[in-house]
């Protein structure tokens, strides 16, 4: 087990940085929102991903139902639906781990599972396993040390939440540098206003998710025509 | 402010089952030798984008466009975050000097 988190330890110092910050950014709001260490770490653990444990502080904060809740959790974390099409052959032998290493398939870990392989005599069960609980560990710690400095420093924290609208804005850039058609992107936009038009600001989320989902299935022709040409790699699963 | 522990507790297990049951989907439906769904493929391809644009109207919804500041301190921000992340693809980078620029405005410029 050593020799295999030593070996995995390289290859995981992107996602540690990447984790370690966001992981603070998350412990550090979630702590001026009123929630200490002990909340903090139980989410980064029992919930477990980026973008969602964001949005859960405005979700905590307002009282949302458990319903809405969970349709939210749904949809923000939908994509990870795809990432387990990958490893249906690579995590079958790996017994006891196999539900440790479904439940901690993270964006970055899918990424990092997908594009390594265990050195020469390590084992690569151990291996794969070392990456996605050293990326885990990486979110605890980050969310511990965000949550503490929260709690010490005083500083006027006006407008700190804006961490969690520049976190959407760069995925945002991310994903409409690597789709080819943005119909989606005008389909999200147009559904949402629509909904904020109709329903107002505090009932935005549930219209808007049913109008796009809606919306993306009237259109599936025009939206993947423009897609799939060039874009072929997006929908391979081999990893 | 006081958290209401039961409710944050049973919101946090829904948020983790959801989450949790969502990567063990493809384990238990999409087995070796079975085939995706076409529209599955096609919702979990195009979904993560319009979501993400929403989400961002969603983190701005409390915007009085006819009110000052009239919106500019959040549109210095977003310009600032793109412009960052265009220029250097650091994510730490684009958030954090964002996150400082918009703090500033909202602190000690558009006060």
């Amino acid at each position: 087990m050593k020799r295999a988190i030593k070996a995995a330890f390289p290859i995981t110092i992107p996602v540690m940085l990447g984790y370690i910050s966001v992981g603070m950014a998350f412990g550090l709001l979630f702590e001026k929102s009123g929630y200490n260490l002990l909340w903090a770490i139980l989410m980064s653990i029992v919930v477990y991903a980026g973008s969602m444990q964001f949005i859960a502080i405005n979700l905590l904060t307002g009282g949302a139902g458990f319903i809405e809740i969970a349709l939210m959790t749904l949809f923000v974390n939908i994509r990870h639906l795809f990432y387990g099409l990958s490893f249906i052959d690579k995590f079958k032998d790996m017994g006891k781990k196999k539900t440790y290493m479904i439940y901690s398939l993270t964006d970055e870990t899918y990424s990092l599972l997908c594009s390594s392989k265990a050195p020469e005599g390590i084992n690569n069960n151990l291996f794969l396993f070392s990456i996605s609980f050293l990326n885990q560990m990486y979110w605890v710690i980050g969310t511990i040390i965000g949550s503490v400095a929260g709690s010490l420093i005083k500083f006027n924290t006006k407008g700190i939440d804006f961490a969690m609208t520049a976190l959407f804005v760069v995925i945002f850039i991310e994903q409409w540098s690597s789709y080819k058609t943005h119909i989606p992107v005008v389909i999200g936009i147009s559904s949402t206003i629509i909904s904020f038009l109709i329903f107002g600001s505090n009932n935005l989320i549930l219209p808007s998710m049913i109008l796009i989902t809606i919306t993306l299935m009237i259109f599936p022709k025009q939206i993947d025509k423009k897609d799939c040409e060039e874009n072929e790699e997006d929908v391979s699963y081999e990893c | 402010m006081n958290v209401n522990s039961r409710y944050t507790l049973i919101a946090i297990l829904v948020m983790g089952i959801v989450t949790f049951g969502i990567r063990l989907t493809p384990f238990i439906l999409f087995g070796k030798n079975k085939t995706t769904p076409q529209y599955v493929v096609y919702i979990g391809n195009y979904l993560p984008p319009a979501v993400m644009a929403m989400l961002i109207i969603y983190c701005l919804r409390n915007i009085n466009l006819y009110a000052f500041p009239f919106g500019i301190p959040e549109a210095i921000g977003i310009i600032i975050v793109a412009v960052l992340h265009i220029w250097k693809r650091n994510n730490l980078i684009s958030i954090i000097g964002g996150t400082i620029v918009y703090m500033i405005g909202v602190q000690l410029i558009f006060v």
